[in-house]
């Protein structure tokens, strides 16, 4: 494993599903180049059937490419060999929290990962608690999964996955089936991963407000990567977002209105307090 | 609701049946029913309603909740009960009609009742004092040496617990489909057998197309997560012998051999 | 104006596993009043009460206590007043397309009508009307829904049950886990019976966004009681009374909140980004208009 290597890099991959009868297979991935860097947040955005979700399933070899190849921390996930450590380094969170748990209680499902690689139990229960500890989850380590609230289940979800240690935790729309609450907590460990553990974090959604948190956003359509760019760079190109089927923050959307009505306002500034700000510095403007 | 049925009724507590190692209670439950099935007369059945008896008060098992498991099954001890006080040949007390009361069949009866109802308890005790998880760890554990004759040991296991795992949101999901169809009119309670049935498939066809839909992901979940079968597989939780099992064991086979050695003389 | 409601509640009550130590009280002294056409939000949490009062009023729940009225008649009274209620009250579970399981779309759409017992002819025109309205188009009526996206099988659900031509339509997160043109499209599809039929539409959602942008009325509901009710703007304007029942603003009135505290003075009700717009825009006042 190379320390320097971007997390996760994909060389013009192509990927397509076979149908069953004679038509064409339908192509999801069209060549797609991108290259993660190691303790960022990148957030992929794009409408349904854009391929974004086919893509992250290509970042642990879930799914092999059909054409091109995909490295993990440097390793091909087409070598056999290395599958294991490969999905030992980036784990995935999926979108329904109850699919991902495997056991009747909390700490055991968290167990899973590490009794699958073979630690030692003094090691599993490290662990499980630390994990745990992460999620803030540790107080319902005895409870069973099918009574906490959707939030609480995909925590453990999470928990599962970094007891694994991974350095890489890649998000597959995981807060599509949350409520509000729910979403705001997983969001405040997607930074905790990135901020206080130094992992990579890569979150696949289509809600502009979490990927407003991220250092990079990347836009997908058609098997393609359409826009790639931070945040404030991204965000503001309105119309375009809208051709691809998604939309902007409200904030930007205000700003792009108000841009168009004639008044003099940046269009990167996302947040609340900068959009006021900037509303009313272009208003003083006019005077 | 639904919600609250557990498999077995498993309630959670710090006896010392609690507290036994889950295979030390399979191994038990055997022994309980080979002894049973060797009881013959009044005496052998004394000794093990003794051991039941004593097993009950020691985890603190309450005489409803034992009442409760025991109700599905009532009219099956009742017709075993019937069938064997008059269809057993011997020396007649009581003649009605076709049906004729022997003395055998009367002691019989006792005896069919008795090895039923026992044999419930003993397995209730055992759901009533072991979680699921456990009862599938130890299960496990104690059909590892068939891992030798390429028996799948892991995957029954891994299979049963996932089951378990499942059942509560499986139920939810029946629920909510229920729900759902009965907010398009459907009507589950009315009609002949027939009709009901044929009102089931809007339930079952939708419940039976989200378990394919969830095992699909589970498995994912699981891969994702670094399963590739039993081998080289570890356990957070270890099932260590204490001297209670043994105690409990020896105890257990006291019993078996008191009740063989009974019967043999036809008590 | 002064009609009466076409669905009412009089101090419902429900409470679950009554008697036992995990005895809840999921509703308390709900009385709710909806008139014929509205388009009404109920906006709460998890727990609110909010779910569980939907299924209160179609009958599919019994009330602990207190009645549910449709047209001034009690849907408890019999099995017919219940029966007659789900067909005039339709509800729409969140995540409906798990529900589908008919061979052909045709067929699972056909399901509530002939529930209702209509004659082949009437369950044609209804099965096609409610396609209309969801945007599926004729020649998906034969294929199996199973085939079909997710967004489509949603749009199959939901036409399931406006096939039933309810007079008063209930949806309990008919956007959640959709892309931004997935729910744009089911909206417009609600909106598009509202106006055909006059249907009085009630929306349960956890987003303010939605609910600010396309309901006249909402209800805030918190731990099984309704805490507000009233036009949106008028909700909004009380943001220190949602936080503590863990609801948030829209994004465009604290941006508006935040704008009067820095001392530009914008008027009106702000919870849409045209409303936020129009407001900053009359500020701009003379000068510069092209």
């Amino acid at each position: 494993m190379d320390e320097n290597a971007p997390a996760v890099r994909a060389e013009n991959v192509t990927y397509f599903y076979a149908s069953a009868d004679d038509t064409p297979p339908r192509d999801v991935l069209c060549g797609v180049d991108l290259s993660i860097a190691p303790g960022t947040f990148t957030a992929i955005l794009g409408r349904n059937g854009s391929g974004k979700s086919t893509l992250a399933k290509h970042m642990n070899g879930l799914l092999l490419p059909k054409g091109g190849a995909v490295y993990a921390f440097g390793m091909d996930t087409r070598d056999e060999a290395l599958t294991l450590e490969i999905r030992r380094r980036v784990g995935m969170v999926f979108q329904n929290p109850d699919n991902q748990i495997v056991s009747n209680v909390v700490e055991e499902d968290v167990a899973f990962a590490p009794e699958n690689l073979g630690c030692e139990p003094a090691e599993i229960r490290r662990r499980v608690d630390e994990a745990l500890k992460l999620v803030d989850m540790y107080d319902y380590r005895e409870y069973a999964p099918h009574l906490l609230s959707g939030g609480q289940k995909q925590r453990i979800a999470i928990a599962g996955v970094l007891a694994m240690r991974p350095r890489c935790v890649v998000f597959d729309e995981p807060t599509a089936m949350l409520d509000p609450r729910g979403r705001a907590d997983v969001m405040k460990i997607l930074l905790r991963l990135r901020d206080e553990l130094g992992d990579t974090v890569v979150l696949i959604t289509h809600h502009m407000e979490e990927a407003a948190a991220a250092d990079r956003v990347v836009v997908m359509a058609d098997g393609r990567i359409a826009l790639d760019g931070p945040p404030k760079a991204i965000f503001p190109q309105v119309e375009k977002l809208r051709s691809l089927g998604l939309s902007a923050p409200e904030t930007t959307e205000l700003l792009y209105e108000l841009r168009q009505a004639g008044l003099d306002v940046p269009l990167d500034a996302l947040s609340v307090e900068e959009c006021a700000a900037a509303i009313r510095d272009g208003l003083q403007k006019q005077k | 609701m639904l919600k609250d049925v557990t498999l077995g009724q498993y309630f959670p507590g710090d006896t010392p049946v609690h507290r036994l190692d889950p295979r030390t209670k399979l191994l038990l439950v055997v022994v309980y029913i080979v002894a049973l099935f060797n009881a013959k007369g009044w005496w052998s059945y004394a000794l093990m309603a003794a051991a039941l008896l004593a097993a009950c008060a020691l985890s603190r098992a309450k005489a409803k909740t034992m009442a409760r498991a025991l109700k599905p099954l009532v009219l099956i001890i009742l017709i075993t009960g019937i069938l064997n006080m008059f269809y057993t040949a011997g020396t007649p007390i009581f003649r009605f009609w076709i049906f004729t009361l022997t003395r055998e069949g009367l002691r019989n009866a006792v005896f069919m009742v008795l090895r039923i109802v026992m044999l419930i308890a003993g397995t209730f005790l055992l759901t009533y004092t072991t979680s699921p998880i456990l009862l599938t760890d130890g299960l496990e554990s104690l059909l590892n040496p068939l891992k030798k004759l390429k028996f799948p040991v892991h995957e029954l296991a891994m299979m049963m617990s996932i089951a378990l795992r499942f059942i509560p949101t499986l139920i939810e999901e029946t629920d909510k489909i229920m729900s759902a169809q009965k907010a398009r009119g459907a009507d589950f309670d009315t009609g002949s057998l027939i009709q009901r049935a044929k009102a089931l498939l809007p339930i079952l066809v939708p419940l039976f197309i989200s378990a394919f839909r969830r095992a699909d992901e589970l498995a994912v979940a699981m891969e994702s997560r670094c399963y590739h079968g039993g081998e080289g597989r570890t356990r957070l939780r270890q099932l260590r012998f204490a001297a209670g099992d043994y105690a409990a064991l020896a105890l257990g086979a006291l019993v078996l051999t008191g009740v063989i050695i009974l019967a043999k003389r036809g008590l | 104006m002064n009609e009466s409601p076409i669905l009412k509640t009089e101090k419902l009550c429900h409470v679950y596993s009554a008697g036992t130590p995990f005895e809840t009280a999921a509703l308390r002294d709900v009385d709710l009043e909806i008139r014929r056409g509205e388009l009404v939000a109920v906006i709460g949490h998890t727990g609110s009460g909010k779910s569980t009062l939907i299924q209160h009023l179609n009958g599919l729940m019994k009330p602990t206590s207190g009645r549910v009225l449709f047209e001034g008649a009690d849907i408890g009274a019999s099995k017919q007043a219940t029966k007659n209620a789900r067909c005039k009250v339709g509800l729409v579970f969140q995540y409906p397309e798990y529900q589908l399981f008919e061979e052909t779309v045709y067929k699972d759409i056909a399901f509530g009508p002939r529930n209702m017992r209509l004659s082949a002819d009437d369950v044609d025109v209804r099965v096609r009307e409610a396609a209309r309205f969801v945007g599926i188009g004729a020649e998906l009526l034969g294929r199996s829904p199973f085939e079909l996206s997710g967004g489509q099988k949603r749009r199959i659900a939901i036409a399931g049950v406006i096939a039933m031509l309810p007079q008063v339509l209930i949806l309990d997160e008919p956007m959640a886990g959709l892309d931004p043109a997935g729910r744009d499209g089911i909206m417009e599809n609600i909106l598009g019976y509202h106006e055909e039929t006059g249907a009085a539409v009630v929306v349960v959602t956890h987003s303010m966004e939605d609910a600010a942008r396309n309901a006249e009325r909402m209800i805030v509901m918190s731990r099984g009681r309704i805490v507000m009710d009233g036009a949106p703007g008028e909700i909004f304007s009380r943001g220190d009374e949602l936080s503590p029942i863990g609801l948030d603003v829209p994004v465009m009135t604290r941006l508006a909140d935040r704008l009067r505290a820095m001392g530009v003075p914008v008027k009106g009700s702000v919870y849409t980004v045209e409303q936020a717009r129009d407001a900053v825009l009359a500020l701009k006042g003379g000068g510069g208009a092209c």
